[in-house]
C-alpha cells in the first residue's frame, strides 16, 4: 500500500485510528505509573478480560454497521457460556463437538434475530430486547444455578500464555480478526452491510440485496457472541446464567463500539476499532486504580471518562457552518 | 371481523386495543389458576405496583416519542431514592419535607445533563444516557460509600408509596394519575406536545418551521430524569430504605410497555393511553407469571415471546418504513 | 426492426392519483430517445417503471421483442437496464470505487478484488472524462457535480444495453455537460439505446434522435427530433399556449441595472441584502426586493441559491454582510428568529417530504405548525382557533384534502406543497423564499401556485423564487438574478429574460450583445 492509498484508508478508518491512539495513550500512562509487576500472569489476566469484551464488541459491530443494533449479544454470550459448561467437556473430540454445537446455537440465535427484523419488519432495538429475554431464559434452563465445567486442557491453553509471554487470548483475537472479520469486510456481503447502513435507499436502487445482507450480519454477530461466551467458559471454568453479566456486556459492547469510532447511524466503522474501544474501556478502570484514585471515586470517574470519550466527536460541531447539518 | 381489524390498524389504535385485550385474557387465564385474580383487592394492588412502572414509563415515553431512548433510568432512579433519603437525614424535622422535591430535583439535574448531551452535543441518546447512567452510579457509590444506603425514608414518602388516603385508592396510583394527566395535557393540548411529535417525526422539518427543537429535546429529558427519580423516591418510601440498583428492574419493562402500547420506537407516534395499557399489561404479566409456579426460565421465554408476537400482530403501521 | 426496448399500456396509480395512464415508449438500438414533459407529467414514474423500482398496475415491458417482468432494481440491472436518477444512488460513506463496483465487483478467491475494482473505476471515470476524481475518495467528500459524474460513471461501468438518464446534468458545469454529451453520443454510436429525460430544450435539441412528450401521465406524441418547433413542443407539454401558462405581470418597474433602486414611493425595499458572504460558498451578494415584486434566482443547481436562502432564514452560521427588512437592519440566528412578527421571513424548502412536512402527522397539525404561537395562549393551543385557521387556509389555497385529520402524506404532491405554503402564510410573512416549489407537481397545481405568488406579491409580500425551470423563472418573475459559483453574475429583467440568456449566464458565458 503506497502513501496515497494509506491516506484514503486513514480517512475511511479514522475512528479506529483514534481509538487505537486513545488506547496507546492510556496504556503508556499505565506503564509509566506501574513500572513493576508486569509478570506474565498479570498480563495474561488483563488480556483475557480485554479480549472477552473485544469479541462481544466485534459481535455488536456487525449489526451497528447496518444501522441496526443488537441488545441480545450479552444474553447470547451468557447462553453460550452455560451451554459450553455442559458440552465442552470430556475428550478432545467431545469438546470439539461441543464447541461446534455452541457456535451453531449462537449463530442460530443471531439468525432468528435477523429473520424477525427483516421479515417481521420490526425495529432491531425492540426485537433484540425481547429475544434477549428469551435467550436468557434458555440460559437459565441450562444453568439454574452456576456450575458445570470445561475441558480443562483446552481452557488452560487458550487462556494462558505462549512463547514470549504473548497471551493466547490475544492470538485468538487476532485469529478471529483474520479469519472472520477481514474476509467479511472484503466480501460483497460485508460491503453491502456498510452500503445499507450508509444509505439504505440508495443501496436498494443499486441492487444491493438488503434482506440477505441484514440477516447474515445478525447471524454472524450471534456466532461471535457465542465465541465470546465460549471464551468466558474457558476463563471461569463454569457456566452461570447471570442477567447482570449479560446486560453489562451488552451495554459495554455498545460503548466499546462507539469509542472505537463506529457510528451508531451505520455505514462507517470497523470491528478493529471496536477492539481498541474495548481495550480502552477495560483499561480505564485499571488506570484509575494504578493512579491511586480512591476506590470510592473510581466508578464515578469511569463514568465521566466514558461520557467525555463519547462526546469527543461533538467537537466538530464547533466547525459547523450550516446548522441544518445537525439534524438528520 | 377482518374489516374491524383493518379499521383498527388504520386508526392506529390497534396496539391499545390489542394490549387491553391481552390484559383481560391474562386476568381470565389467571383466574383459572385462582379466583383471587379477579378480586378488587388484587386489581388495586396491581394498579399500585403498576404505578411505579407507569411513572418511569411516562418519562421513557416522552424520550421515545422524540426518537431517542433513556438508558440512564436504572441509576437515576437510585439517585432519586438515595438523595431523598439523604436529604431527610441532613435536614431533619421540617426540612424533611423538602426531601421529596430534592430527590426529584436531583433526577431532573441528570435529565438536564442527558438533554445537553443529546440535544446540544448531538451525541446519540443511546450512548450518552448510558454514560450518564455510569456517572449516576458513580455518584451513588461515592455517597453511600459502596454500602447499602443507611438513610431512611420520611414518613411522607412512606405514606405516598404505600398508603391509601383517598377512597381506598392507593396513593401511588394517585401520583401516577396526576402525572399521567399532566402528560396527556402536555402532549395533546400544548405547543410543546405538538413539537415533541414533530421532532420525533422529522426534526429537520420542525427546525425549519421555526421550532427550537433542541430545547424541546432538553425539556423531555429533564422530565424523564425527574420521573425516574420520583420512582426512586416512591420505592424508597415503599421499603423505607433505598437500595443499590433500584431502577434496574424498570428500564426494559418501561420501554417494552411503551412500545406495546403502540408508541413507535423510532419516535413521532404514540398515545399515552397506549402506554397506560402497556404498563398494566406488563405488570399483570409479571405478577401472574411470578405467582404461577413455573420455572424462572419459562417465565423469561414467555415474557420475551409475548412481546415479539404482539409486535408482529400490530400490523404495518408499527413496522419499519420501506 | 424490433426496437430494443418497448413498453406499452403501462399504468400506475398512487393512492388515487393517476401517475401514468397507458404509457408507451419504444427505443431502438443506437438511438437517443428524449422524454419531455412538465413536472408531474409522469416522467419520473415512467423511469421508475423502466428501472424496476416501481411495479406498474398494468402494461407490458419488452426487451428485444420478448416480454420481461421487472420486480426490483436488481432484476432490471441483470436485464442490462441501467438508470441514472435524479436522487443519486451513491452511498456517501463508501469510496468512489466501492460505489461504482457495488453491484457486481470483480472477485478473487470469493472476496472483492480491490485492485481490479479500482482499475474498473478508473476506466469508467476516464470514459466520463472525470479523471480528477480519485477512485479511493469517499463520496461524501465530493462536491455535488463530481457526485453526479460518479453516478454516470457507475452506470457506464455496468455495461448496459439500455441507459436511462433522469435530469442527470442538473448540477454539472458546462465542461462536464459537454463531456457527458460526447459520451452519450459515443455510446449511442456503439449501439446502446438511451432514454434521456430533461425539461431543457437546449439539451434535447443537441442530443435527441427521437422525442416523446408526456402530459398529465399520458403519452401525447412521439416524433423524430427536428420535425417540431420548440413552440409546438412546449404547447404539447403544457397543453395550451405558453402565454396563458403564467399570470400577467404588472408593468415593469426598476432601473436598467435590475437592482430595483428606482423607487416609486420613497419606501425602502422590503428586503435589502448587502455584501452577503458565507464560508467561501457565497460571495458579496447584493440583492433587494420591493414589496410587490417576484424576484427569481437562476443558474445551475448548486451555485449557492439554496445557501443564500438558508442564510436569509438564519440557518447558516458565520454569515457576513447586512440584511435589512423595511430599512431596519436585522440579524437572524435561527428559523425561529426569522419567523418572528417583527422580521417575518418564511422559507418553503425544496424537499417538502423531508424538510417541509411531517408526513405522518395530520394536515391540520402540519398546516398550523409554524403559527402555533398565534393560535395559543400561554402555550396551550386553542383548538377552535386552529380549526378555523386551517379551514380558512384550505379554502384560500383550494387544498384538496378530504379530511384534515388524515396524515398529510396521503395528499398528492401538489396539495402537500400547498400545505407547506399555507403553513407559512398563516404567519403573514413579509418575505417569502421559495426553493423550487413546483418540482414534481402536476400542471394544474403549478398554475394555482403561480397565481398565488402573484397575488401575494400584489398584496405587498416580497417573493423570492428559486427554480431550475427556466420557463417558470421567465413566466413568473419580474427580475432574475443568475447565480454562478456563489455570486450573482447577471441580472435579467423584462425582455432580457429569455431561456437563451438564462442558460448563457448560468454557464457564465458572455451573452452576445
Amino acid at each position: 500500500m503506497n502513501l496515497e492509498e494509506f491516506r484514503f484508508s486513514f480517512r475511511e478508518h479514522r475512528g479506529a485510528f483514534a481509538a487505537a491512539a486513545m488506547f496507546v495513550v492510556i496504556f503508556a500512562l499505565f506503564i509509566a505509573k506501574y513500572q513493576t509487576g508486569w509478570t506474565v500472569p498479570v498480563i495474561t489476566t488483563a488480556a483475557n478480560k480485554g479480549v472477552l469484551l473485544a469479541i462481544v464488541a466485534m459481535a455488536q459491530t456487525l449489526p451497528v454497521l447496518t444501522a441496526g443494533i443488537d441488545l441480545s449479544v450479552g444474553m447470547v454470550f451468557v447462553l453460550a457460556n452455560c451451554l459450553a459448561s455442559h458440552l465442552v467437556v470430556g475428550t478432545p473430540a467431545q469438546a470439539a463437538l461441543g464447541i461446534v454445537v455452541v457456535l451453531a446455537v449462537g449463530t442460530l440465535c443471531g439468525l432468528i434475530n435477523g429473520l424477525i427484523i427483516v421479515y417481521g419488519r420490526l425495529q432491531p432495538i425492540i426485537t433484540t430486547m425481547a429475544t434477549g429475554t428469551i435467550y436468557f431464559g434458555l440460559a437459565l434452563a441450562l444453568r439454574p444455578v452456576p456450575g458445570g465445567g470445561v475441558q480443562e486442557d483446552l481452557a488452560d491453553l487458550l487462556t494462558g500464555a505462549q512463547l514470549g509471554g504473548i497471551p493466547s487470548s490475544v492470538l485468538v483475537l487476532v485469529a478471529i480478526v483474520v479469519l472472520v472479520w477481514m474476509p467479511y469486510r472484503r466480501s460483497t456481503i460485508g460491503r453491502a452491510a456498510l452500503a445499507i447502513g450508509s444509505a439504505e435507499g440508495a443501496a436498494y436502487m443499486s441492487g444491493v440485496p438488503i434482506n440477505r445482507t441484514k440477516v447474515f450480519a445478525y447471524a454472524l454477530s450471534g456466532l461471535l457472541a457465542s465465541l465470546g461466551g465460549l471464551f468466558l467458559t474457558f476463563i471461569t471454568y463454569s457456566g452461570e446464567a447471570s442477567m447482570a453479566l449479560g446486560g453489562s456486556y451488552t451495554l459495554s459492547s455498545i460503548a466499546a463500539v462507539v469509542i472505537g469510532g463506529t457510528s451508531l447511524a451505520g455505514g462507517a466503522g470497523s470491528a478493529i476499532g471496536s477492539i481498541f474501544g474495548s481495550f480502552v474501556l477495560r483499561t480505564i478502570g485499571d488506570l484509575l486504580f494504578v493512579f491511586d484514585l480512591e476506590p470510592l471515586w473510581q466508578p464515578l470517574f469511569q463514568g465521566v471518562i466514558l461520557l467525555v470519550a463519547v462526546s469527543l466527536g461533538s467537537l466538530q460541531l464547533l466547525k459547523l457552518r450550516n446548522r441544518l447539518d445537525m439534524f438528520k | 371481523m377482518t374489516n374491524l381489524i383493518f379499521r383498527l390498524q388504520k386508526s392506529g389504535q390497534m396496539p391499545v386495543v390489542a394490549a387491553a385485550l391481552c390484559s383481560v385474557v391474562l386476568l381470565l387465564l389467571g383466574s383459572l389458576y385462582s379466583s383471587n385474580f379477579l378480586s378488587a383487592d388484587y386489581l388495586l394492588l396491581q394498579l399500585q405496583i403498576a404505578s411505579f412502572l407507569g411513572v418511569v414509563a411516562t418519562g421513557a415515553m416522552l424520550v421515545i416519542l422524540l426518537g431517542g431512548i433513556d438508558l440512564s433510568v436504572p441509576w437515576v432512579v437510585t439517585v432519586g431514592g438515595v438523595m431523598s433519603a439523604a436529604a431527610a437525614g441532613w435536614w431533619g424535622g421540617a426540612g424533611a419535607n423538602f426531601a421529596i422535591p430534592f430527590g426529584i430535583a436531583c433526577g431532573a439535574l441528570f435529565g438536564l445533563v442527558n438533554g445537553i448531551g443529546v440535544a446540544y452535543l448531538r451525541v446519540p441518546s443511546m450512548i450518552f444516557t448510558l454514560g450518564v447512567n455510569a456517572v449516576a452510579q458513580g455518584l451513588v457509590v461515592v455517597r453511600t460509600g459502596g454500602f447499602a444506603p443507611q438513610d431512611r425514608a420520611t414518613p411522607a414518602m412512606h405514606l405516598i408509596a404505600t398508603g391509601r388516603s383517598l377512597l381506598g385508592i392507593p396513593n401511588a396510583l394517585l401520583v401516577w394519575i396526576v402525572i399521567g394527566s399532566a402528560t396527556v395535557f402536555l402532549l395533546h393540548r400544548t405547543m410543546m406536545g405538538r413539537a415533541i411529535y414533530a421532532v420525533g417525526n422529522r426534526e429537520r422539518a420542525a427546525y425549519l418551521s421555526g421550532v427550537d427543537t433542541r430545547r424541546v429535546t432538553l425539556l423531555c429529558f429533564v422530565i424523564a430524569g425527574a420521573c425516574s427519580a420520583a420512582v426512586g423516591v416512591l420505592l424508597t418510601g415503599y421499603s423505607t430504605k433505598a437500595y443499590q440498583a433500584m431502577g434496574e428492574a424498570y428500564l426494559l419493562p418501561a420501554i417494552t410497555a411503551v412500545v406495546l402500547g403502540g408508541t413507535n420506537i423510532m419516535g413521532g407516534r404514540g398515545s399515552y393511553l397506549g402506554t397506560v395499557v402497556g404498563v398494566v399489561l406488563i405488570t399483570l404479566l409479571q405478577s401472574i407469571l411470578s405467582v404461577i409456579q413455573i420455572p424462572d426460565m419459562v417465565r423469561q421465554v414467555i415474557y420475551g415471546g409475548i412481546i415479539i408476537v404482539m409486535l408482529l400482530i400490530y400490523g404495518r403501521g408499527r413496522r419499519m418504513a420501506e | 426492426m424490433i426496437p430494443l426496448f418497448r413498453i406499452q399500456g403501462v399504468s400506475k396509480r398512487y393512492s388515487g392519483v393517476r401517475a401514468l395512464e397507458d404509457a408507451r415508449l419504444e427505443c431502438g438500438r443506437g438511438r437517443i430517445h428524449a422524454v419531455l414533459g412538465e413536472n408531474g407529467a409522469g416522467k419520473s414514474t415512467l423511469i421508475k417503471v423502466m428501472s424496476g423500482v416501481v411495479i406498474p398496475d398494468a402494461g407490458l415491458i419488452e426487451l428485444d421483442g420478448k416480454p420481461i417482468a421487472l420486480n426490483g432494481p436488481a432484476s432490471a440491472s441483470r436485464a442490462g437496464i441501467v438508470s441514472v436518477f435524479q436522487e443519486l444512488s451513491l452511498m456517501p460513506d463508501l469510496s468512489v470505487a466501492d460505489n461504482i463496483g457495488i453491484t457486481n465487483p470483480p472477485r478473487k478467491f470469493g472476496l472483492i478484488d480491490q485492485r481490479a475494482q479500482r482499475r474498473l473505476a478508473e476506466q469508467a471515470l476516464a470514459q466520463v472524462g472525470c479523471e480528477d476524481v480519485h477512485p479511493l475518495a469517499l463520496v461524501r467528500d465530493l462536491p455535488l457535480s463530481r457526485r453526479q459524474m460518479v453516478e454516470i460513471a457507475k452506470a457506464v461501468a455496468r455495461q448496459p444495453k439500455i441507459m436511462i438518464l433522469d435530469e442527470a446534468t442538473s448540477a454539472l458545469t458546462a465542461a462536464d455537460v459537454q463531456r457527458v454529451f460526447t459520451l452519450l453520443k459515443r455510446l449511442r454510436d456503439d449501439g446502446l439505446a438511451i432514454v434521456y429525460i430533461s425539461h431543457r430544450m437546449s439539451e434535447i435539441e443537441e442530443l435527441a434522435d427521437d422525442c416523446s412528450v408526456y402530459r398529465n401521465g399520458r403519452h401525447v406524441s412521439t416524433f423524430t427530433a427536428g420535425t417540431k418547433t420548440p413552440d409546438e413542443i412546449v404547447e404539447m407539454m403544457i397543453g395550451r399556449e405558453v402565454s396563458h401558462a403564467y399570470p400577467p405581470k404588472p408593468a415593469s418597474r426598476g432601473a436598467a441595472d435590475g437592482s430595483g433602486q428606482k423607487v416609486d414611493d420613497g419606501k425602502p425595499p422590503t428586503l435589502d441584502v448587502k455584501h452577503l458572504s458565507w464560508s467561501g460558498r457565497l460571495h458579496d451578494i447584493d440583492l433587494s426586493v420591493r414589496a410587490g415584486e417576484i424576484v427569481g434566482l437562476g443558474g445551475l443547481d448548486g451555485q449557492g441559491q439554496r445557501e443564500f436562502f438558508l442564510a436569509l432564514f438564519g440557518v447558516l452560521r458565520g454569515v457576513s454582510g447586512q440584511i435589512q427588512i423595511n430599512g431596519k437592519t436585522i440579524s437572524v440566528d435561527s428559523p425561529k428568529a426569522a419567523k418572528q412578527p417583527d422580521i417575518g421571513i418564511a422559507l418553503v424548502p425544496e424537499d417538502r417530504k423531508t424538510d417541509g412536512l411531517m408526513l405522518p402527522m395530520s394536515v391540520r397539525d402540519n398546516l398550523t405548525f409554524a403559527a402555533l404561537d398565534h393560535l395559543s395562549r400561554a402555550g396551550v393551543i386553542s383548538f377552535a382557533d386552529e380549526v378555523r385557521a386551517t379551514s380558512d387556509m384550505v379554502d384560500r389555497l383550494k387544498i384538496k384534502a378530504p379530511d384534515v385529520d388524515e396524515a398529510v402524506g396521503t395528499l398528492s404532491g401538489g396539495n402537500q406543497q400547498k400545505v407547506v405554503i399555507a403553513k407559512w402564510l398563516l404567519n403573514a410573512p413579509r418575505v417569502i423564499l421559495l426553493n423550487d416549489p413546483t418540482r414534481g407537481i402536476d400542471v394544474g397545481t403549478k398554475q394555482e401556485i403561480y397565481l398565488l405568488l402573484r397575488k401575494l406579491a400584489d398584496e405587498g409580500v416580497a417573493v423570492l423564487l428559486y427554480s431550475t425551470d427556466y420557463a417558470e423563472l421567465i413566466g413568473c418573475c419580474d427580475r432574475v438574478a443568475v447565480f454562478f459559483d456563489g455570486r450573482i453574475v447577471r441580472w435579467l429583467q423584462g425582455d432580457e429574460m429569455t431561456e437563451h440568456a438564462l442558460v448563457a449566464s448560468a454557464l457564465n458565458i458572455d451573452a452576445p450583445a
